[in-house]
């Protein structure tokens, strides 16, 4: 295995996608929308807002609150209703959303390096390297899975920040990440990143263009409205121990995923689709 | 001289398309072979197949004495291949491009950005080097594919349709840098190519294809030879001669056919050996030659005789 390769192809593949706006263009709103414009919502409103509307909401909190586990409902204990609903809004009810980012940045960049390449006719000439199959693969995922995790943990970065700082008047601390977001950080994230990759690669081969395999794989945003919906319903709440299990099932297809990828990611494929 | 690329048998089929259909032919170190054919023909499919990016259905094709279906990577590290279109990554400059393919070609880190240079100067773009590919003209952009192949400085070079779609102006500026390089640098080139009056002024030898076969092989000669065993020889006289001169050509021995009348002959011989005898004959009986014209075949005769033959 030849890592100069494997690397050298990412970092070409990186280049290339920060040239196309089509590519980098929802890895900006995006997590503007997610770690910036949604806090202040949240956060920002309820501090404006009188508390008697507050109130009114918490009628619905409470139930929410209700549906929780036992132990994220210690962490409502002795706040106030402004701090409750921001607690609960930006602690819980936005983190599923985040999960969005890695699957979609995987896939608009993986989208736009195995189709985006045949589809503006240069894969050809990267077949006639002397790369093997193998390092063609590690080298384009790499391309994709790196800015997906990266560009994920910046916005959560950012996310923390405007958190920490418009809520500091209320909380007077610093009191975000809460500890659920551990998991779905650092063992959740770049499994969908992985995910929205490996999905990519396998519709690549039956697609021709870049649009069609984006259209494609971006269906797996399903899997995050689910667990949106989990939230916000009560079914499934994402504690440590829940995501740690979702993120290690994902895992688990992911490498169910890999394995059919790599088996059928051969040159003579790719050239017949040219 | 060391053969470089030899082919038996050589099979390729897509479902009921075959693509490759029992080609067998051998390169030599330093030639330049053509691979002349209407597009479907199979040529790209050969390159392809030559440089182990898809598996043979047949037959046997070694590449310096490897077998590309086993020995890809190998193979191609010894190969430049300028396809078709010049697949070049239009967002990145001149410069990116050639750093990106010699650095998988393996040139050490060390050197790669001065051989970068070395060819940019060489194919004349270094004042453009830092300027984005889809700022280039088609001609540029030709010569960048052309200088990418060339990047490792491969000792066998395949060129499929190097002129397609350029200008005049471009395809003679390419066509003279290709020349350069077997003359030069006595590189291995197989030219893939539908341009005949391209394939006449720079192969060495030719294989003539169609549906995947080749039709026949050889050196323009060669294969004029084969096809038109015996020569003509248009004769133009100052002053028509008497027709007892020229019935007395028909009786010259190796003259087969004489017709024409007037101040032009058009005669058969068997070979040109036979012409300066005609010439002489022609002269000794007082006729006054003004042109003796052998006629010549061009490869675009041959291509189409065999074409036709084949439909």
């Amino acid at each position: 295995m030849n890592w100069r390769s494997i690397w050298t192809i990412a970092k070409k593949d990186l280049k290339e996608v920060s040239q196309n706006k089509m590519a980098w263009g929802p890895g900006i709103v995006v997590p503007l929308v997610f770690a910036v414009f949604m806090p202040l919502v949240f956060i920002i409103l309820p501090q404006m807002v009188p508390v008697e509307d507050v109130q009114r909401e918490l009628g619905d909190l409470d139930a929410m609150l209700r549906a929780m586990p036992p132990a994220l409902q210690a962490l409502f204990e002795g706040k106030s209703l402004e701090q409750m609903f921001v607690l609960y809004m930006a602690g819980f009810m936005l983190a599923p959303l985040f999960l969005i980012m890695p699957l979609m940045f995987s896939t608009v960049i993986g989208s736009d390096s195995f189709v985006g390449e045949r589809e503006r006719k240069t894969m050809e000439a990267l077949l006639y390297t002397p790369t093997s199959d193998m390092e063609l693969f590690l080298g384009k995922v790499l391309a994709a899975v790196i800015p997906a995790i990266g560009l994920s943990w910046i916005t959560y970065v950012v996310y923390i920040i405007v958190v920490n700082v418009t809520s500091y008047p209320l909380f007077g601390r610093i009191w975000f990440p809460l500890p659920t977001w551990w998991p779905l950080m650092l063992w959740m994230t770049p499994a969908l990143a992985v995910l929205g990759i490996s999905a990519t690669v396998l519709i690549s081969s039956r697609v021709r263009t870049f649009m069609e395999a984006y259209q494609m794989s971006a269906s797996l945003v399903v899997l995050v409205l689910a667990l949106v919906a989990g939230q916000v319903s009560g079914v499934l709440f994402l504690g440590i121990g829940t995501t740690l299990i979702i993120g290690t099932v994902i895992w688990l297809v992911d490498a169910a995923l890999i394995y059919i990828s790599v088996k059928n990611f051969k040159r003579s494929a790719l050239v017949a689709k040219l | 001289m060391e053969t470089i690329i030899e082919v038996n048998g050589l099979e390729r089929v897509f479902g009921q398309n075959r693509a490759v259909d029992g080609m067998t032919f051998h390169v030599k170190q330093g030639e330049v072979f053509g691979l002349l054919g209407p597009n479907g023909a199979g040529k790209t499919t050969t390159v392809r197949l030559l440089n182990g990016i898809l598996p043979p259905s047949g037959g046997t094709a070694r590449v310096f004495g490897l077998d590309p279906s086993i020995d890809g990577q190998r193979v191609r590290r010894q190969t430049g291949v300028l396809t078709e279109s010049p697949a070049l990554y239009e967002r990145l400059s001149a410069r990116e491009n050639l750093e990106f393919f010699g650095a998988l070609a393996g040139i050490p880190v060390e050197k790669l950005s001065q051989r970068v240079l070395d060819i940019l100067m060489f194919f004349g773009l270094q004042d453009r080097l830092e300027d984005k590919v889809e700022t280039y003209s088609k001609g540029m952009k030709q010569r960048l594919a052309l200088a990418r192949a060339l990047i490792h400085e491969p000792p066998l070079l395949f060129l499929d349709e190097p002129t397609s779609g350029l200008d005049p102006e471009a395809a003679q500026q390419v066509n003279e840098l290709i020349a350069g390089l077997s003359q030069r640098n006595g590189q291995t080139i197989l030219l893939a190519t539908h341009n005949l009056p391209e394939a006449q002024r720079l192969c060495d030898r030719v294989a003539v294809m169609n549906k995947g076969r080749i039709l026949a092989m050889g050196s323009l000669k060669d294969l004029t030879r084969k096809l038109w065993p015996v020569t003509w020889v248009d004769i133009t006289f100052w002053e028509a001669p008497a027709e007892t001169v020229t019935g007395s050509l028909k009786s010259q021995r190796g003259v087969m056919q004489v017709t024409g009348q007037g101040d032009a002959l058009q005669v058969q011989v068997e070979n040109e050996e036979v012409i300066p005898q005609v010439v002489q004959h022609l002269t000794g009986q007082g006729a006054s030659i003004l042109r003796v014209n052998p006629r010549d075949y061009t490869l675009e005769d041959i291509y189409f005789s065999l074409q036709a033959g084949e439909k």
